[in-house]
């Protein structure tokens, strides 16, 4: 992609610039130790860490209801399908059947999180590459949702909605109207980011051709999400191993070819009217009945492993549990998306510049918490 | 000094003229017009600061600032307050001498080309005979203070963020320069009053319609990129180098070259309501008689034009540095030189529109 001269009449000299844990372009507490040759990045290393809270030892100190709180905490962007994939893990382990209710309503809700949470991403995404006007778009329409949420589960957030066995309340009574509301708003407005920012000369000249990950790297790096989609890696999660209701619901999985940054941003907006029409093909008939079934107050897992994966707003997150049978689970392993997302990072953002550093980046859609647990 | 013909100015000059010695009244003149230009100065850069933000809060579904003030009209006035009373911080090993001499670089060359300007019919500081090329020359100098802020600040975001704007106003320097020559051809003068004479047979860039218009979008292209402003903002670029060039400045250093930015953005638009949209001309011809009026011309042309400079910085993405340069080496200038041609052909064969 580039070249350096090295001969001695011009000396090109490397030289190295930390760039976080306090920056912009990190999107929290992430570190990057770059390599930089002028403006060409020679070496990028991710160095994690800064918000370590040790999040899966103190679930082996926790009961399983108090387990899926921790979860919030993670990826807090789609912290509802978080809590979604313990409390799934926790009831196949139980051999629980969950009420169709209950099901819907979690896949409904878990669409929404997914749109707001790429509302987030393109806001961000725009102002990364230096459009700062996408920050508040994106923001209007994720305020929408995160009323919604806040009138059915009182938090905006951070929800816990989920327990194990179903949800901790029944919907709000507006919650479909105002869901139908959402739905006819941001069907007006998601032509509108295309025109603001994804039809535009310079987004597309700074996109276009950069952050190259090939199909067999993102396999081999464990790209998941949107990140592997874009790369032409089947990787959906809600199509493979459909949860909850998703196997009742018909939607195309979102994939492009190209691998670059664009294709990479194209995917998450193509994403986005595919959660709509998930939601719209449920909205309508919400099935009545409980919204839980009764637990146990301690909730025993019965001796053995157990494995759940779910598709969040960034990719495949894994629930991995090790039970001995008691009410603490002896060893819980979350698989982050974004972790093997940033993975890739030091791989395809070689031989770019700064700019392009930063808008590859912007499209692995970091949520550092996620990645450090 | 004698060109200030306004009835005020000239009541002052005879009566200091008539209570002190020849020498003094000049000096105390002197002084007394930089205070005025210092007013202006700080007033247009507080205001044009407090437009900016209204103007962002349009575009982004905001209110903007409401609170200070009558419809948070002294909001800007606040944040001067805050700034002039704030610690003035830097780093360690720094180079102190040219840490502070920096933003007075940056200041004083917007200052001094705000001087040139004809505001109305012989409402100049001073009418030198090369006025555009004095202001091209004066408006290089900032350039100057950036590197040297970024350079002694002793801190490598900093320094990337200065070279940048040493590659970026060095290179789009030529296609301002340029492109005001393609429009330097018509009226055969330099001198800013004269170009604003030339005008009253037409607006220059009705009277050298199609290449006029090149130039004239030619000009507001690398004009952006002069002041540094998105798209073209890879000085400051928040999103890569946190705040670029002035990441360790603080208090009023910082705001020297905060208001820098935006008076250059008004000495751009300026520029251009001077060259290309016929200075304190009104659009109907009724200026002549009342000379103050054309203050309001003046202002009105160029503010729409510096809303036309916020409306690219909210809306754009920023561009990245190699395509920065690829846009002004191998598309601008090639078209620019190009341009010239055809206006020197225009005028040669007197095809210039004039009424």
């Amino acid at each position: 992609m580039e070249t350096t001269t090295n001969n001695s009449n011009f000396k090109s000299e490397e030289y190295f610039i930390n760039m976080g844990p306090q920056h912009p372009a990190t999107h929290g507490v992430l570190r990057l130790l770059l390599t930089i040759d002028g403006e060409i990045i020679k070496k990028v290393e991710p160095d994690l860490g800064y918000i370590h809270r040790s999040i899966e030892k103190m679930c082996e100190r926790d009961s399983y209801q108090q387990i899926v709180h921790l979860t919030d905490r993670m990826d807090y962007l789609s912290s509802h399908i978080n809590n979604e994939a313990v409390c799934l893990t926790v009831e196949n382990a139980l051999q629980i059947e969950v009420p169709d209710r209950v099901k819907v309503i979690r896949t409904i809700i878990g669409e929404l999180t997914r749109i707001a949470s790429h509302c987030l991403w393109w806001g961000v995404m725009g102002m990364d590459v230096g459009a700062l006007t996408t920050y508040f778009y994106g923001f209007r329409d994720r305020e929408m949702i995160n009323d919604i949420f806040e009138e059915t589960c009182g938090a905006r957030l951070t929800m816990n909605y989920n327990i194990p066995g179903g949800l901790m309340f029944d919907i709000h009574p507006n919650f479909v109207k105002r869901v139908k509301d959402f739905i006819a708003h941001f069907k007006t407005k998601l032509p509108e980011y295309d025109t603001l920012l994804t039809g535009n000369v310079i987004f597309q000249k700074r996109t276009k051709g950069v952050g190259i990950l090939t199909k067999e790297d993102a396999i081999s790096f464990g790209a998941s999400g949107p990140v592997g989609r874009a790369s032409g890696y089947s990787c959906d999660v809600r199509k493979h191993h459909p949860y909850s209701a998703l196997d009742r619901v018909t939607f195309n999985e979102a994939l492009k070819t190209e691998g670059d940054t664009f294709a990479r941003y194209q995917v998450r907006i193509q994403e986005m009217w595919e959660s709509l029409s998930i939601i719209e093909q449920l909205i309508d008939n919400i099935p009545e009945g409980d919204y839980k079934v009764a637990t146990n107050a301690v909730i025993k897992l019965p001796k053995g492993e157990y494995y759940q994966k779910v598709e969040t707003a960034r990719g495949e997150l894994g629930v991995y549990i090790i039970s001995t049978g008691t009410k603490n689970p002896y060893r819980v392993k979350f698989r982050s998306p974004g972790f093997s997302n940033l993975s890739l990072l030091s791989h395809i953002a070689v031989g770019g510049k700064i700019g392009d550093l930063v808008a590859t980046m912007a499209t692995l859609d970091i949520v550092v918490p996620d990645i450090d647990r | 000094m004698n060109h200030i013909s306004l009835s005020i100015t000239k009541n002052i000059h005879n009566w200091l003229f008539s209570i002190m010695p020849e020498g003094a009244a000049s000096i105390t003149e002197m002084v007394l017009i930089a205070l005025v230009y210092l007013a202006i100065f700080a007033v247009a850069g507080l205001y044009l600061v407090l437009l900016e933000r209204k103007v962002a809060a349009w575009f982004q579904l905001r209110l903007g600032p409401n609170r200070v003030g009558f419809k948070g009209l002294l909001q800007t006035m606040a944040d001067a307050l805050k700034l002039v009373s704030k610690e003035l911080t830097g780093t360690d090993r720094a180079d102190k001498f040219l840490y502070n001499l920096a933003p007075y670089f940056v200041i004083i060359s917007s200052l001094m080309a705000l001087a040139v300007f004809p505001f109305t019919k012989e409402f100049q500081a001073f009418d030198i005979n090369i006025g555009i090329f004095f202001l091209i020359a004066i408006s290089s100098i900032g350039v100057i203070g950036i590197l040297l802020g970024g350079w002694s600040s002793n801190n490598k975001f900093a320094l990337i963020g200065a070279m940048r704007s040493g590659v970026q106003t060095i290179s789009y320097e030529l296609s301002v320069g340029l492109s005001l020559l393609t429009m330097v051809l018509i009226t055969g003068s330099l001198q800013l009053s004269e170009i604003v004479e030339v005008q009253k047979n037409g607006w220059l860039i009705v009277q050298g319609h199609i290449p006029a218009v090149i130039a004239f979008m030619i000009y507001m292209i690398a004009g952006t990129a002069e002041t540094n402003r998105a798209p073209f903002d890879m000085v400051e670029a928040e999103s890569e180098l946190g705040a670029g060039f002035h990441t360790e400045y603080s208090g009023m250093k910082f705001a020297y070259f905060f208001l820098a930015e935006f008076i250059n953005m008004f000495i751009i638009a300026s520029i251009a309501t001077t060259i290309f949209f016929g200075g304190w001309l009104s659009p109907f011809g009724v200026t002549e008689s009342i000379p103050v009026l054309g203050v309001f011309w003046f202002l009105g042309k160029t503010l729409l034009i510096v809303f036309l400079m916020m409306w690219f910085r909210w809306t754009f993405p920023r561009l990245r540095i190699d395509q920065l340069l690829t846009l002004e080496w191998k598309y601008l200038l090639p078209l620019n030189l190009l341009n010239i041609v055809l206006m020197a052909l225009i005028v040669w064969l007197n095809l210039t529109i004039q009424f």
